[in-house]
């Protein structure tokens, strides 16, 4: 404490140290919020059902995604990412993930929404198995905090089938 | 900066920075704002600053005065038992 520089010194680590102690309080902050966030997806038409010239099947979905995911904030949220999912399986892979939609909400008072919507990301099998194919299609999201642990979680929704034939 | 000013400027940090950490932190929690904790925080970081960094007058209210020349004539510094007993007693003799 004898100089300018020490002095100086001195007060900026401690000001870091304590910083990233306020930090580490906030983000175990988040534990205490315990979420109660609701997803509906409805597929509202198979606009076609075709084989691509590659021979691999495609589909294309007419959608209603809405959800509340005003719960998911807190304090300490800088945004979340939310994304919908195909999921279903095939002899060739047990699971098949496919990314049909996404959005990332960047406020608490636009977590609530319901979006009318065609699939964004193309909805292609990796062969031809989508005739009949049975599929769920899950909500996912990601909360992403300003500091400290990022949390996830999903809403299943199953019990979906694709037409039987070519449309 | 005496002495005495170095400690108070220690105490004075420390006891400012964990107010300001304690408070802002409160404040944003409770006004959910996580822009308000920082907004705070860097408020009483430069404050903590201005007040504890430049060596002010009220640091130097405890000057730290030395003695006279003359002083220290008169008591001398006690001297250390050389090894030797022999040396030792010729440097008493020698002083006397």
């Amino acid at each position: 404490m004898h100089s300018f520089g020490y002095r100086l010194n001195v007060l900026l680590t401690q000001a870091v140290t304590l910083l990233a102690l306020m930090c580490v309080i906030a983000s175990l902050s988040d534990t205490l919020n315990v979420p109660s966030p609701s997803a509906d997806v409805r597929v509202l038409h198979i606009n076609w059902l075709h084989k691509q010239r590659n021979g691999n099947d495609e589909v294309s979905l007419t959608m209603n995604i809405s959800a509340d995911l005003r719960s998911t904030f807190t304090w300490n949220t800088k945004q979340v990412f939310v994304f919908l999912a195909a999921e279903y399986e095939t002899e060739k892979n047990h699971l098949n993930q496919i990314s049909l939609w996404d959005a990332i909400i960047p406020s608490k008072e636009q977590a609530k929404f319901s979006y009318h919507t065609i699939n964004k990301y193309r909805f292609t099998d990796q062969g031809n198995n989508l005739r009949g194919q049975e599929y769920n299609l899950t909500l996912h999201w990601h909360v992403m905090p300003k500091t400290g642990k990022m949390f996830s979680d999903k809403v299943i929704t199953t019990g979906y089938r694709l037409p039987e034939t070519y449309v | 900066m005496d002495w005495q000013g170095q400690k108070l400027a220690e105490q004075l940090m420390q006891i400012l920075l964990v107010a300001f950490a304690v408070g802002a932190f409160a404040t944003g929690y409770v006004m959910g704002s996580f822009q308000m904790m920082m907004l705070i925080y860097a408020a009483g970081v430069v404050l903590t600053t201005v007040v504890t960094v430049p060596n002010w007058p009220f640091f130097n209210r405890h000057p730290l005065n030395w003695l006279d020349p003359s002083e220290a004539e008169k008591h001398p510094k006690p001297q250390v038992q050389q090894q030797t007993p022999s040396s030792s007693k010729k440097k008493s003799s020698g002083k006397k």
